[in-house]
């Protein structure tokens, strides 16, 4: 089973969970950009994120068998800090790399008239570097949320087909299905959306243009839960094709439309003692791969490297 | 264009997609398929072949005779038009300059397998100095920066680029490590800093097949030596195996003296 998901934050994540994923089946993930937790005070801090999401990061995924891609922008809730939205001006420079496969997370926080200058400049930033957009919606008064995010879809000169619009549930669904958006579920552990609501709402909407993430980051979150929403989905009756399609396929369009989605790993062949992520693989008898440095390395990790699935779509 | 990229996944499928000799092992580029060995190269029979050339040593020439022979047609046309862009407007103009923008979408016009030899072709084209590459570097993804530290040794005489390969050896991305190992770092670092590179390559598990001059750098460093006995100790110690990179080099730093290997050696 090949997964792909499509949000999720792995700066704040372990190695643990790369190697955990892998042996689900998670062969690649979109990371957006996004609050960290505690706030920034400056754009700079910004700069060396996205530099992360395109430099370190990828690094790390690839080391694990997990092909990276980031999607960038000034997130809803900071882009209420008058001493953060100078980042816009840097975000053209970094929209052309080519690991960036969208604008985004983007969206509303609480609804302001800074959230909305942000959403509506950065929805043409994507138009204009052929980008699709990843918007999130906001937490509270979501329905409202969802509503006034559309109007600004429509509004711009982005395609609504190039619009992900994440963190759905049983209310605001439909209204974003009818959109012509493509629909993003968030499941987590306690909020959001768990596996059991994902399955009735894909029984009652279909898997077209549905993506489902972990968006698992530094809160109470689960890394493994788009394969656990795959196997609920076959032990509900929905077959391999469908799974396929919610946690590959569709991921892999939607991306896809940015034209840059590389999905082979070019695994990094070196071990890292020392200072080592890697540091702390299992020592085999007469020393596993990572703990003989001249031995060329992560050999866990480089017969991974032919297993890397490619896209069927 | 909305399709994702991939590379062909049978092995052996096709040799125009070997990239050129990247001294990193595995996965990483492979050697140029003896073509120029054997005397068939499998470009047109005009296109020099860097044959085992690296990134780091293969001249502009040799670099694009490499590509020519290897993209397919729209790769090829993008690529000649970048470099022509280049040429005509070299230097930094506005917040990116044209020759910049064609650096950072190289991935997706050529491939990733071929991205690192156009990028360092397009660094030529635009001749850029220790100011623009330093730009390029700053400003740029990891596979960016990799191809600033491999054109450097053709771009900038002098030790100005040094803090780009001091920032690279700071990293933990070994193909980083890789790429600031060649001759630029050979020619500039001083000896502490080029001592501290070699550390770091065996500690990180790059081949040292990836730094430039190792030979002639490390004959008669007896603090080279020193360095990387107490190492050698310490994985002893540890239980550890000793890399095999790590005798070959201390053969180097003294081949009449050096000690058989610290397999005792539990202080």
């Amino acid at each position: 089973m090949r997964l792909f998901d499509p949000h999720i934050h792995m700066t704040s994540r372990t190695t643990d969970d790369y190697e955990a994923m892998y042996a689900a089946g998670v062969r690649a993930v979109v990371e957006p950009s996004f609050w960290l937790g505690q706030p920034r005070t400056s754009p700079a801090s910004f700069l060396d994120y996205f530099d992360s999401l395109l430099g370190w990061e990828p690094f790390r995924a690839a080391q694990h068998g997990i092909a990276h891609h980031c999607t960038l922008a000034l997130n809803p809730k900071e882009a209420n800090d008058p001493r953060c939205v100078a980042v816009l001006d840097e975000l053209p420079r970094y929209l052309v790399k080519d690991q960036v496969v969208a604008v985004g997370e983007i969206g509303y926080d609480s609804m302001t008239p800074a959230e909305d200058t942000a959403l509506a400049a950065q929805l043409e930033l994507a138009a204009a570097h052929e980008l699709p957009a990843l918007v999130h919606t906001p937490h509270r008064d979501k329905l409202a949320g969802l509503r006034r995010t559309l109007d600004v879809v429509r509004e711009s000169a982005l395609p609504v087909d190039h619009v992900l619009i994440d963190h759905l549930n049983e209310t605001t669904v439909k209204e974003a299905k009818d959109s012509g958006c493509w629909l993003g579920f968030s499941v987590y552990p306690d909020t959001k959306m768990d596996e059991e609501r994902m399955v009735a709402i894909l029984r009652a909407y279909g898997p077209e243009r549905v993506l489902v993430n972990s968006a698992a980051d530094w809160g109470r979150s689960d890394p493994l839960k788009t394969r656990k929403v795959a196997d609920l989905m076959l032990a509900e009756g929905f077959d391999e094709d469908d799974v396929d399609r919610v946690l590959w396929r569709n991921p892999v369009a939607f991306y896809g439309r940015s034209g840059r989605l590389t999905l082979d790993v070019t695994t990094p062949d070196a071990t890292h003692e020392g200072n080592s992520i890697l540091r702390g693989a299992p020592k085999g008898p007469g020393g596993g791969p990572a703990e003989d440095p001249g031995a060329g390395p992560a050999g866990a990790v480089a017969d991974r490297h032919g297993a890397t699935a490619v896209p069927g779509a | 264009m909305t399709r994702p990229r991939t590379s062909p996944a049978t092995p052996g499928a096709d040799t125009a997609d070997d990239p050129l000799t990247d001294p990193a092992t595995g996965t990483g580029p492979r050697p140029v398929a003896g073509t120029a060995a054997d005397g068939t190269p499998t470009g047109a029979a005009t296109d020099p072949d860097p044959g085992t050339a690296t990134l780091a040593t293969a001249t502009p020439r040799e670099l694009r005779g490499h590509l020519t022979a290897r993209l397919d047609e729209p790769a090829r046309g993008w690529l000649r038009r970048a470099l022509d862009e280049a040429v005509d407007h070299p230097g930094t103009h506005g917040p990116i300059s044209v020759w910049e923008l064609r650096i950072a979408e190289a991935g997706r016009r050529c491939g990733p397998v071929h991205a690192d030899a156009a990028r360092v072709l397009i660094l030529h084209a635009a001749r850029a100095d220790a100011d623009a590459l330093s730009r390029v570097y700053y400003q740029g993804t990891g596979a960016e920066r990799r191809a600033v530290l491999y054109a450097l040794p053709h771009l900038v005489p002098g030790p100005e680029g040094l803090p780009l390969v001091e920032d690279a050896l700071r990293t933990n991305d070994t193909r980083l490590v890789t790429a600031a190992v060649g001759p630029y770092a050979a020619r500039h670092l001083d000896a502490h800093a080029w001592r501290h590179a070699v550390l770091k390559c065996l500690f990180t598990g790059v081949p040292v097949d990836a730094v430039a001059d190792l030979d002639h750098r490390a004959h008669r460093d007896t603090e080279l030596a020193r360095m990387l006995t107490d190492y050698a100790a310490e994985r002893t110690a540890a239980g550890r195996a000793v890399p095999a990179d790590l005798h070959r080099v201390l053969t180097l730093t003294d081949p009449p003296a050096t000690p058989s290997a610290p397999a005792t050696d539990h202080g």
